[in-house]
C-alpha cells in the first residue's frame, strides 16, 4: 500500500521516528518553558546543560563505574546542583532587569561550558554503550525497533506529564505558579518565594540534563550535541506559547511528527521545517499556539 | 695605514650589500606561515590545534636542519567553517601581516574563498584539510597546492574496492552541501564503472544529529552498501545509528570520508571491518612511527591524514624558499613544482600542473576489537593505491591550467 507515493511501511517507521525526536524536544522545551515561566529567563544554558548531563552520565560510566542506571538520577542532581549555585550566584541579580540580560548571561555560560568540554575531550565525542537491560530490538513489522529507542519515549513522556500533575495539580505547584503572579503577595503569606524559584531553576536545568543521559547511548557525547539542538527546542518553546507546559509538551511530540514526515517527503527540508512553522504561528498567533495572548 | 683602513672598509660594505642582496629577497627577512582551520567546530579534531601543532613542528625541524638566514614564523586564526572570515582573515594577513602561505582550509568553501585572495594578491595557498575536486579543477589558480586527499582519490579507493568485492548496489546517505555532493558524484560514477548499480540517495542537512529517518530509508531501499558522503560527527552519528537500528550487519556501510580520529571515538567494536581511504597512517612504517610518535608526545593523539599533510606540506615549502632564495610566490611555486616530495608522508610525490600533489593513497580495513594490539592500532592495510591511479588523470582534469 502507498500513501502519496511513499510505502505505508515508510511511512509508518517516520511517524515512530518523530515521536521518538519529539520525545526529546518535549523534555527539552518543558525544562524551558518552566524556567521562563516563573523566573522569566530565558535559559540559553539549556542545550550545554543536556551535553553535560551526558557528560556526566560518561564520566560516572568509565570513571566511577556508576551504570546507566543509577546515572538516569545521579547526572541530573549534580547538574540541576549546578544550576543552583548558578542561579544563587548569578542569575538571581538579573530578575530586575530586561530580559536581555539573563540571556546574554546564559548565552555566555554556555560557550563557556562548551569550551571547558571541548578542550577536555575534543570535538568528535565519546561513545556510550546502550544499557545491557535494553540492548537489541523488536520487528514491528512495519520496522525494526530499538528497544532504547521505545525506552526512551516511554522515560521522556512519564516524566513530562509528571512534572505537568505537580505544576498544574498539586499544592506546590499552586504556590510555583502563584509565585510568578504575584510574589509579594505569596511572599506575605509565608512561602519563601526567592527557595521556590531557585528549587525551580534547578528542577529546569536538571529535566535538561535527564535528557542528556537519556541521549548518550543514541547519539555521540561530543560538546556540540547540545547547541545542535536547543535552536529547534527555542522554535518549539515560541511555537507552543513562552511559559505553557502543556503547550510545550504537545508541541514538542507535535513537530517531530512533522519533521518526521518531512524526511520522508522532502529531506532537504527537514531542518528548517520546524521555522517555517514558527514564522506562521508567530504571524497568525504571536503569543504561541497554547500561550495567553 | 690608511689604504689598509680603507680596504677594510670596503671589503666590509661589500660583505654587508652581498649579504643584504641575499636577504633582500626575502620580505622582512622573514617567511610567515598561516595556518588558517576550524579550532572550535565539527573538523577541530581532524585539524584543530593538531594541524597548528604540525606546522610549528615542520617550522622548528626545517630551523634545525637548513639553518635559514631567514626567519620564519606562523600565526594561526579560527575560521569557523565559514568562508567570508577565512577570506577576510587571509586578507588581513596579506596585506598587513606580510603573511607569505595560508595553510590547511579545511572545509571546501573556505579553501576556495582563500585561493581566490591570494591568488590575486599573489601568495601560495597549501591545503592540506579540504576534499572537494573543484580545487584543481573548475577553480584551480597556479598558486595553490591540495595536498593531502580529495573526494575523486577516496571514491577511487573505498567505492571500487568495495564495488568488486561484491557489495554492488548502493545507497548513499549525502551531506547536502558542496563536498556531500561532490563525493557522492564521484562514487557514483565509480561504483557504476565497476559494474555496480546506485538505488538511490537522501540528502541529509548538514550538521544533523538523528539519522534513524535516513538511515531506514536506506534501510528500505535493499541495497547492499550504504555509502555514507559525509563527514566528522555526522558520520559518526550515523554510523553509531545504523548498529542501533539494526541496519549493520545485514547492510554494510562504506565511510566515504573517515579519519582516524572518526575510528577512535566509535571505539572498533561499532568500525569494524568498515573500508576507508586514507593518504597517511601512523602505524605504516618505521618513518611513520618516529614522526607520528612525536605528534603524539605532545599532542596525545595520534595524527590525522590532514595533520600528517599539513606538516609536510609545510616542509615542501619553507624548503622551497631557502632553494629559491626568495619568498616571492610564483618562483617559491615553480621550485616546489619542480621538486619531488620524498618524506614520512609521502614518497616520490609531485605536484602537478592543476596544483594537486599526487602521492599514493591506501585502501584500509578496520580492525576487530580483537586483533588490536596496543593503542591505536586500528587498521589493515589492504591495498597501496599508487601516486598515478589514486587521483583524477590529467587528461580528464577541467582546470585550464593543463596543457592538452
Amino acid at each position: 500500500m502507498e500513501i502519496f507515493g511513499v510505502p505505508s511501511a515508510l511511512l509508518g517507521s517516520q511517524l515512530l521516528v518523530g515521536l521518538i525526536n519529539g520525545s526529546f524536544y518535549a523534555i527539552l522545551s518543558l525544562g524551558l518553558a518552566i524556567i521562563f515561566g516563573l523566573l522569566n529567563i530565558i535559559n540559553f544554558t539549556h542545550g550545554a546543560q543536556y551535553m553535560m548531563g551526558a557528560f556526566v552520565a560518561w564520566i560516572a560510566l568509565n570513571k566511577l563505574g556508576i551504570n546507566y542506571w543509577v546515572a538516569l538520577l545521579f547526572a541530573p542532581i549534580v547538574i540541576g546542583a549546578l544550576g543552583v549555585v548558578i542561579e544563587r550566584t548569578m542569575l538571581r541579580k538579573l530578575y530586575k532587569l530586561d530580559h536581555l540580560y539573563g540571556l546574554l548571561l546564559t548565552f555566555g555560560l554556555a560557550l563557556i561550558f562548551e569550551g571547558i568540554f571541548r578542550d577536555q575531550y575534543g570535538i568528535s565525542g565519546q561513545s556510550y554503550p546502550v544499557p545491557e537491560l535494553l540492548q537489541g530490538g523488536v520487528n514491528l513489522g512495519f520496522m525494526f525497533l530499538p528497544i532504547y529507542r521505545g525506552w526512551v519515549v516511554v522515560a521522556a513522556l512519564t516524566v513530562c506529564f509528571a512534572t505537568w500533575f505537580i505544576i498544574e495539580k498539586t499544592k506546590l505547584g499552586a504556590y510555583l505558579r502563584a509565585g510568578t503572579e504575584n510574589p509579594q503577595i505569596v511572599q506575605a503569606l509565608g512561602i519563601n518565594v526567592p527557595l521556590l524559584i531557585t528549587f525551580t531553576y534547578g528542577f529546569g536545568v536538571a529535566l535538561a540534563a535527564f535528557a542528556g543521559v537519556l541521549a548518550a547511548p543514541i547519539y555521540q557525547v561530543s560538546p556540540l550535541m547540545g547547541s545542535n539542538l536547543i535552536i529547534v527546542v527555542f522554535a518549539v518553546v515560541v511555537i507552543g506559547g513562552m511559559g505553557s507546559i502543556m503547550g510545550s509538551i504537545l508541541t514538542g511530540i507535535g513537530l517531530g511528527l512533522i519533521e518526521g514526515l518531512t524526511r520522508v517527503f522532502y529531506p532537504e527540508a527537514s531542518a528548517v521545517v520546524v521555522f517555517v512553522i514558527m514564522v506562521i504561528v508567530l504571524l497568525v498567533r504571536p503569543a504561541g499556539l497554547f500561550g495567553k495572548a | 695605514m690608511q689604504t689598509k683602513k680603507l680596504t677594510t672598509l670596503a671589503c666590509a660594505a661589500a660583505f654587508a650589500m652581498l649579504s643584504g642582496a641575499a636577504s633582500a629577497q626575502i620580505s622582512g627577512n622573514t617567511v610567515k606561515v598561516g595556518v588558517l582551520t576550524d579550532m572550535s567546530g565539527t573538523y577541530s579534531d581532524l585539524a584543530g590545534a593538531g594541524a597548528v601543532l604540525a606546522t610549528q613542528m615542520a617550522i622548528d625541524d626545517f630551523i634545525a636542519e637548513a639553518k635559514p638566514e631567514f626567519k620564519v614564523e606562523m600565526v594561526s586564526a579560527d575560521h569557523q567553517n565559514k568562508a567570508d572570515i577565512a577570506s577576510n582573515k587571509a586578507r588581513e594577513w596579506f596585506e598587513r601581516e606580510g603573511v607569505d602561505a595560508a595553510t590547511e582550509l579545511v572545509t571546501t568553501s573556505t579553501a576556495l574563498a582563500v585561493m581566490k585572495v591570494a591568488k590575486e594578491m599573489n601568495r601560495i595557498t597549501l591545503m592540506s584539510g579540504p576534499g572537494s575536486t573543484p580545487i584543481t579543477n573548475e577553480q584551480c589558480t597556479d598558486l595553490a597546492v591540495h595536498y593531502t586527499y580529495d573526494t575523486y582519490a577516496l571514491a577511487n579507493g573505498t567505492a571500487k574496492a568495495v564495488t568488486q568485492q561484491g557489495g554492488d548496489t548502493w545507497y548513499f546517505l549525502t551531506a547536502d552541501y558542496a563536498f556531500g555532493q561532490a563525493l557522492e558524484r564521484d562514487s557514483s560514477a565509480v561504483v557504476t564503472a565497476n559494474g555496480g548499480k546506485v538505488l538511490g540517495s537522501v540528502r541529509h542537512p548538514f550538521p544533523a544529529s538523528d539519522f534513524s529517518s535516513f538511515l531506514l530509508q536506506a534501510q528500505a531501499s535493499g541495497a547492499k552498501i550504504i555509502g555514507l558522503a559525509n563527514a566528522g560527527a555526522d558520520t559518526t552519528n550515523a554510523i553509531k545509528q545504523a548498529a542501533e537500528f539494526g541496519v549493520t550487519p545485514k547492510q554494510a556501510l562504506a565511510g566515504l570520508l573517515m579519519f582516524i580520529s572518526d575510528v577512535h571515538s566509535l571505539g572498533l567494536q561499532s568500525t569494524q571491518g568498515m573500508y576507508l581511504t586514507t593518504g597517511f597512517y601512523w602505524d605504516l612504517n618505521d618513518e611513520t612511527r618516529a614522526w607520528s610518535k612525536r605528534f603524539f608526545d605532545k599532542h596525545k593523539r595520534m595524527p590525522t591524514m590532514v595533520q600528517a599533510g599539513q606538516y609536510s606540506s609545510v616542509m615542501h615549502y619553507l624548503r622551497a624558499v631557502k632553494a629559491a632564495g626568495t619568498d616571492e610566490a610564483g618562483k617559491v611555486m615553480a621550485q616546489m613544482k619542480a621538486t619531488p616530495i620524498n618524506d614520512f608522508f609521502a614518497k616520490n610525490g609531485r605536484i602537478r600542473d592543476d596544483g594537486r600533489m599526487i602521492h599514493d593513497m591506501y585502501l584500509a580495513q578496520v580492525k576487530k576489537p580483537d586483533e588490536s594490539k596496543y593503542p591505536w592500532d586500528y587498521y589493515h592495510i589492504r591495498q597501496t593505491i599508487p601516486a598515478d591511479e589514486a587521483f583524477l588523470p590529467l587528461a580528464q582534469s577541467k582546470c585550464p591550467l593543463v596543457k592538452k
